[in-house]
Parts: structure tokens; sequence; C-alpha cells
């Protein structure tokens, strides 16, 4: 593999970019793995990426049914930031951020994380009281958050209308260093330090069904033949319960889809991310000028990867009152992801009733933020057995009633 | 957009006229079950990919509940039944059954 640099650009665009090569090996399957990760999304291909760098394990397969980060993580508004209310999750996506600021020299892959800054509007008296609760919280837990006035989100967001009349803007939980990435850019930066380091990426390769034997695990069977693996890590996100079914056990997760779509490009209006939980609907402008929008998931079971109309519709007309200036653009492309809800709105990264088979999933409609953080969690969990990251993120804690109640701090889908 | 018949008042009602109510049959554990019941009563669902009971309710219309048997993978629906029953009624089984040769659902197929 080649390093990306400026000398490499100019050596290339000398010889009509003829000597790139490949990113990432297109490798068959070996019989038999140390690990192999389940789903090549953000979060099994950065559990992958942390297993390899920080504990050494490096005989690892990710096997993904579709193509790279053609689930959730490349159908994601990318909206990153970690102003959680509760100190496990502010841990974990704390971590996740801090590791979005250095992830382009650290992958030597462009991921083009930007800082912009996350603005979640108040435009309810509860909205206040809930934001002012949650600036609180993430001082104690040293992210850096603050509330702030209207006036502050006007000379922030000089497109946004903060008079109402239904719902004015209150002021705003306002987390500067919050912001945007590309999502491809993620999964395919980590594919290529993953298979650097030796290890296979391989997509097209649908796990169909998995093997154990005396309460452990003994490998996959796929539509490439059957793979042997000491340790199984299975990060599906909306097929989650798919996978369990396969293994013998059961998940508290529902899968729903939930949609997202842009506006025409128009010239740069909007340098932050606004989310309007109330009236539920967020949006912000990408490089392209296209308006990122996206809103609530729908309600019933679903596996097609798009969704209900009405919800379009909805979440436009929501964001319209404040954001008088989208009201004439066209929509120009529309999709939808199956997103991996929990009860209590919070991930699980947890050993399972399976020897040897462990889970990551249920981080629903705002995981992408969370994608470095929880490679590093899941990859130590996997290797040591525990990890203080995802401790209170294991599956017992709904037997046990130890919820991680970010559904109030989550607000919108994001 | 779905398109249920509502089983009381016949209507052919768009997904905009009702509202889910989750998955269909569960079986209410409380006071004097084992905590895993009582876990899998709360939290543990089917989620399944295809074949799916559900509830669901007719609010902007006759406002009663009922139950409906849907393919969670192609949105198909197969049938409406009413809520007051603890399974899916022979005639919808059969139908399913003629669609999705082999389908399973918890004790049902
Ligand atoms: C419309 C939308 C907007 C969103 N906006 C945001 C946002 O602004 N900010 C944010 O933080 N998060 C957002 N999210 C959530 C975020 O996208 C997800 O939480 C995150 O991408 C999940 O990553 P993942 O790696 O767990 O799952 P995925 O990226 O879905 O990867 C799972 C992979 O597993 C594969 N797989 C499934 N079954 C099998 C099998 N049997 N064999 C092999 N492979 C299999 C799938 O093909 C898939 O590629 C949004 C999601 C959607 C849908
Ligand atoms: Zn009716």
């Amino acid at each position: 593999m080649k390093r990306y640099s400026v000398f490499a650009v100019a050596r290339e665009a000398l010889r009509y970019h003829q000597g790139w090569g490949r990113a990432w090996r297109s490798p068959e399957p070996k019989k038999k793995y140390e690990a192999i990760i389940i789903g090549a999304g953000g979060h099994g291909l950065a559990t992958a990426y942390y297993l390899g760098k920080n504990h050494g394990l490096k005989n690892v397969a990710i096997l993904e049914k579709g193509w790279l980060g053609g689930g959730n993580t490349g159908r994601n508004t990318t909206i990153i930031r970690s102003n959680y209310l509760q100190d496990a999750s502010a841990a974990i996506y704390e971590k996740a951020r801090s590791l979005y600021e250095t992830m382009s020299q650290d992958l030597n892959y462009n991921v083009m994380f930007s800082p912009r800054g996350v603005m979640m509007l108040a435009q309810t008296q509860h909205e206040i009281r809930g934001y002012k609760r949650t600036a609180h919280a993430n001082a104690l837990q040293g992210v850096s958050t603050e509330f702030i006035t209207p006036d502050r989100v006007k000379s922030l967001v000089p497109i946004i209308n903060i008079d109402g009349p239904r719902y004015p803007v209150l002021g705003a939980l306002w987390q500067p260093r919050g912001g945007t990435a590309r999502h491809d850019a993620v999964a395919w930066g980590y594919a290529r330090a993953c298979s650097e380091m030796g290890m296979d990426v391989i997509q097209q390769c649908e796990v169909t069904g998995i093997r154990r034997q005396n309460g452990q695990v003994q490998g996959v069977e796929t539509s490439k033949g059957s793979i042997d693996c000491e340790k199984l890590g299975i990060v599906v996100a909306g097929h989650t319960g798919v996978l369990a079914d396969m293994a013998g056990f059961r998940m508290p997760i529902e899968s729903v889809a939930l949609q997202a779509l842009v506006s025409e490009p128009i010239k740069p209006c909007m340098d932050v991310v606004v989310m309007a939980n109330t009236v539920h609907g967020y949006m912000s402008q990408s490089d392209k000028g296209e308006m990122v929008i996206g809103g609530g998931a729908d309600g019933f079971n679903n596996y097609t990867q798009r969704g209900s109309f009405h919800h379009v519709e909805e979440t436009v007309r929501a964001l319209i009152e404040t954001f008088p200036i989208i009201s004439r653009l066209k929509m120009l492309r529309w999709w939808g992801g199956i997103v991996d809800m929990t009860g209590d709105r919070s991930p699980i990264l947890s050993t399972t009733p399976v020897k040897n088979i462990f889970i990551n999933c249920g981080w629903g409609t705002g995981g992408f933020k969370a994608i470095p953080g929880s490679g590093w969690a899941m990859a130590e969990l996997m290797a040591k057995g525990h990890s203080s990251l995802t401790e209170e993120f294991g599956l017992n804690r709904f037997k046990e009633g130890k919820f991680i109640d970010e559904s109030v701090a989550a607000g919108v889908a994001h | 957009m779905l398109i249920f018949t509502c089983p009381y008042c016949g209507i052919e009602a768009d997904e905009t006229e009702l509202t889910p109510g989750g998955e269909a049959h569960l079986k209410r554990f409380g006071p004097g079950s084992s905590d895993e019941e009582f876990e899998g009563y709360l939290f543990n669902r089917e989620n399944p990919k295809g074949v799916h009971f559900e509830r669901w309710r007719h609010v902007y219309g006759c406002g009663k509940w009922f139950h409906a048997a849907r393919c969670t993978l192609t949105l198909e629906v197969f049938g409406t039944y009413s809520a007051q029953t603890f399974e899916p009624p022979e005639e919808i089984k059969e139908r399913i059954r003629a669609k999705r040769p082999g389908w399973k659902w918890r004790n049902f197929s």
C-alpha cells in the first residue's frame, strides 16, 4: 500500500495518475482466523482496526454481505457530537469524538472531519431546562458544551428564524467541536488500514449460519464457504436479530427504517449543524452545497432500506418554520437505512450467551459519531474479555433494569 | 405506503390513518414471574426479516386495535384480523404458507 501524501499526489500528477493501486486487497477467505467480524460497516471495521492496532491481533477477517459501508454507515447524515446526559454515554461518545479529531492522520486517509459545531435548539421551556441540565452534566464529564442565547444562535446561523411564531428559538445547546465527517471515507480508511495490517476484508460474503459446540463458537457458514474462528464479533446493526437467531439467542432490538434526504445544491448558507428536536428535524450543509436533512424513524419493523413517504413531508414541514429559506428547494435524493433500536436508546457492547461471541449493536439512529470509540472499546472487550468503556453497555442491563436512558437526550434521530 | 383493511370498519386505511403498536401475541408476565420471563416480555423481540405479526390501531378511524400479518422484507400485507385472539386465524396462516413456504414465527408455522 502506498502512503498518501502531497508528494504522492505530485508524483502521480506527473504520470497521469496511473500508479495509485488498490486501497485494499480483496482476498478469498482462509480456512480459519483468530477472530471474525461480521459486518463491514464503520463499527465492524473500527473493531478490527483496533484489534490489530491496540491488541496485536491481526489474523482477522471482516465479512460483509454487500459492499463496504453499504449499510447505515454509508447512509447516515454524519452528525458527530458527544453531548449526552449519562456518564457512560459521554465516556464512549467523547472518546469517539476525540478520535475523529486525529483520524485522518491516524489512518493516512482523509475522512474530512469538520468540527463545525453542533447546535441543538431549545424551542420549549422544557427543552431549555433539559439542555441546561445536559450542559451541566457535560461540564462534570469534561465534555465541552454550553447553553447559548437566541442572539448567539442567530449570529451563528443567520438563515434561522428565531421568532417562531409557534416554536420560537429560546436558546440552544452548543458543542463547538461537534461536526460532520465523510461517511464512506471512514469505512474506506479503516478497510485500507486493516488490509495493510494483513487482515482480510471480504465483501459479498454473507454469513448464513453460526457453528457452535458446547456453548462455544466454532465458526461461520458463509456464501463463500465455511470458515473457522476462535472469536466472533457480530456488528451488523439492523440485522442483529437475524444473526442472533443464527447463534441461538434473542436480542432486545427492533429494526426500523430511518430516512434522510438532500436538497439540490445551493451556495454556502449554513456552516454549523442544527438540530431541532421538538419539531423533529435536523439540517446541515454538505461540501457540495446540498442541505442534508433528517428526521424521525418509522414506527414499524422494516428491512427494506426505504421508509414511508409521509415522513419526508413531516420532516421538511417541521423545519420550514425555523428555516423559511428551504421552502422552495427541490429534493435531490432520498434514502433509508435499517437502524437497530434498543429500549433505552443506548447501544449494546457485550459478551453473549455463547462463549467467544461478542456483539456490538443498538446504535440505532446515532452511531456514526461513535464509530472510533465503539471500535476501540469493542476490540478491548474481544481481546481481554472486558473494557471499562463497555461495562455498562452489557446485555444484562435489561434484566437488571440498569438502563442508560438517552431517549430524552437524543431527542431527534441522528 | 402500507395499506391495511381494518377488520372492524372494513375501510382500507393508509398508514397515515394508523398507529403501529409493535409485536403481536405477546404473553404478558408480571409479579411472580421469573426475571428471564419478565425481561423477555418487556424487551426481547422476534424482529424477523420476513413474516411478522403486529398490532396496529385504526387511530384516525374507528379507533380500534387490530392484528396484521405482514412481510418486513417486501412490505406485503397478508391480512388483518381481530385483536381478540391469541393466534392468527388458520385462513391467514394458509395464505402465508402459499406465499412463503416453510415460514415460521415463534410457534406458528
Ligand atoms: C438515514 C440515517 C441517518 C443517520 N444519521 C446519523 C447521524 O447524523 N449521526 C450519527 O452518529 N449516526 C447517524 N445514523 C446512524 C448510523 O448510520 C449508524 O448507527 C451506524 O452507521 C451503524 O454502523 P454499523 O457499522 O453498526 O452498521 P452498518 O453500517 O449498517 O453495517 C453493518 C453491516 O453488516 C452487514 N451485514 C448484515 N448482515 C450480514 C450477514 N449476514 N453477513 C455479512 N454481513 C452482514 C451489512 O451489509 C452492513 O454493511 C443514521 C442512520 C441513518 C439510516
Ligand atoms: Zn377501523
